[in-house]
Order: C-alpha cells, then structure tokens, then sequence
C-alpha cells in the first residue's frame, strides 16, 4: 500500500508539512506536494531516495473544475530500486510560476520548455525558458482548455450543418 | 509535278508551343519534399514497380533543378515558411500538385497548428485526393499535369521575354 511505500514513508517523515495527499491506485504511487517545497522534495528524491530519472514532467489544465488550475505532474524512475514515482503539484493561473528542475535533473530543460510553450506557465530560474514546439512568435498557449482548437483566428466548427 | 517531300526524311513541321510543351511535360522534375505519409506513396510511385521514371519523371534533391513541387501531406503552420522558401527557390516555369486530403484542404487535422490547404499559400495546379492516395492516384494526377502543361501557349516566348504565357481554363 501506499502508506508503505519507502519513498512515502521517507517524505512524510522529512516534508511532512509539505505532503497533501498520498494515493495509490493500480500500483502506482502519486503523492501531491505543496508548490513551495517542490524543489526540496524533487532534490531529496534524487540524491537520497535514487530517484535518478525524470522520465516526464507535464501539467494538466483543471479548467473550471478545481480551484487551482493546473497541476504541474513530475513522473520519476528510480534505476537502481526499479520503482517509479509521481509527484503532483497545484499551480494557480493568477500566480501561474514554479521553480525550475534544471538543477535537479538537467532532462527537466525541454520538458519544462514544452510545459511553458503549451500551457503558460513560467519556470523561475529556467536557464533557457523559450517556446520549443511552436513558433516563436505564436500567440497563446495551445494546450490550455480555453484555446480554441481551430486556432483563434477561425470560426469555430459546429457541426456539419454549421 | 508537285513538290515531292521538300523537308527530306528526318524532320517535322510543328508548332513552337508544342515542341517545348512536349519537352516539359516529358521531363517533369519534382522537388523530393516529403510532409507526412503521402510521401511513403510518393516513394512508392517512384520506385520499381510504378516506375516514374518512364514518364521522365525523377526526383531532385535540390529545387534550383526542379519544376514541380508535390506537397506531400500534412502541412503545419512551422513548415509552411520552410515550403514557401522551397517553392520561391524553384525556377520558372514551376508546377504545384497538393497531394492527399491534407494537403488539399487540411484533411482530419482541422486545428490551430495545420494549414487548411497549402492553395492558401501557393498556387495549386492538381489536387490529387485520398488519404493517402495510392501510387496510381499520383500518377494520374502527374498524367493530368502533363496535359494542362500540354495547353499552355506562349510558355516559350513568355521565358524570351515576348509577351505573356497564356495558361487556359481547366475544363
């Protein structure tokens, strides 16, 4: 069970402030933290847990369903336990920033490069925070639940009788 | 007695436009620009079994050696400068066959990132559908490339520098 799971187990006793909820659910193992301790924790799970890959990291857009909007979601691989973790963190659009994981694994560049282009949130300290997907000069973030799918500049399809 | 055969044995009379639209249409050279998988159909249509080559059709990989583009599937709004710069690089007289649904009018991929229709961008002379179309499909459309190449008037001149190619209605 998830309340078992070393990893959990080493978090709540040194974040336990910072820990909001732990689920398990078909053997994989999600933990949601508080935005202000992402850093520590990502840190701690690298250099004492051997969580030693990012495998992913991508956000999702809760668009009129929880109060914060977006979840920014840290999928992690541990090589020498073989066990993976996810690591999930709550973003608001009024304040929509986050430290950068750079530091801690330097394949979270691209991947929070995507996150920025896509969804719009910022990666404070980010060593290079440029569009990487789209174009340079594009407009919008595609990938949010309020962007258009047919682009802004397009009235949008209705339908085959539209 | 009349004139008996006063050209010898080893000429023909023939008009200038035909002459040259002949040569062009029996030599057409496309830019090799895969998008998408229309081009695993393209290639296909080029290798052995259809053989393109029987029509003089060959692949350049350069377009300064070119004279027809095929747009070969899905074009994104990023690629679309990539295309253009292609295109702009080609000399005259130059031809574009948008091949696939993708290609004619965006196909499946009716969102923010891909063209509706690369005839938004350059001037379309055969749109071939299909999703992809078969090498058979491209062929023809080729084939229906060449006889609109076939109608053109004044391309000779018009490269000379005399007057305008005229290029007729499609039926």
């Amino acid at each position: 069970m998830a309340e078992n799971n070393r990893a959990v187990l080493k978090l709540k006793e040194k974040f336990a402030a910072s820990i909001l909820d732990v689920v398990e659910f078909r053997g994989e193992v999600t933990v949601t933290v508080a935005k202000d301790a992402i850093i520590d924790i990502l840190s701690f799970l690298k250099l004492s847990l051997q969580y030693n890959q990012l495998t992913d990291l991508t956000a999702v857009d809760y668009l009129n369903k929880k109060t914060d909007r977006f979840m920014v979601v840290y999928q992690l691989l541990s090589i020498p336990n073989k066990d993976r973790l996810r690591i999930k963190t709550a973003v608001t659009e009024s304040d929509c920033r986050i430290p950068t994981a750079t530091q801690v694994w330097s394949t979270a560049n691209w991947l929070e490069r995507e996150v920025f282009d896509l969804f719009g949130i910022v990666f404070e300290n980010h060593p290079d925070l440029r569009r990487i997907l789209m174009t340079e000069d594009w407009v919008g973030y595609p990938l949010r639940k309020d962007y258009p799918l047919q682009g802004p500049d397009r009235e949008p399809y209705k339908g085959r009788l539209s | 007695m009349g004139v008996d055969n006063p050209l010898g044995d080893n000429v023909i009379t023939t008009s200038l436009d035909l002459l040259v639209n002949w040569s062009r249409k029996s030599s057409i050279w496309p830019m090799t620009f895969g998008l998408a998988c229309c081009a695993i159909e393209m290639m296909a249509t080029g290798a052995s079994h259809n053989d393109l080559d029987r029509f003089g059709i060959i692949f350049r990989a350069s377009p300064r050696q070119s004279d027809c583009i095929i747009i070969a599937g899905t074009v994104t709004k990023k690629m679309l400068p990539v295309i253009m710069t292609v295109y702009e690089q080609m000399p005259e007289p130059k031809y574009v066959i948008a091949m696939g649904a993708c290609a004619c009018s965006g196909g499946v991929f009716d969102t923010y990132s891909v063209v509706q229709g690369i005839d938004e961008a350059l001037p379309v002379d055969v749109y071939i559908p299909g999703c992809p179309p078969r090498p058979e499909a491209l062929l023809f459309g080729l084939m229906k490339l060449q006889d609109k190449i076939m109608k053109e008037r004044n391309s000779f001149g018009a490269a000379i520098g005399l007057g305008e190619r005229y290029i007729p209605e499609a039926a």
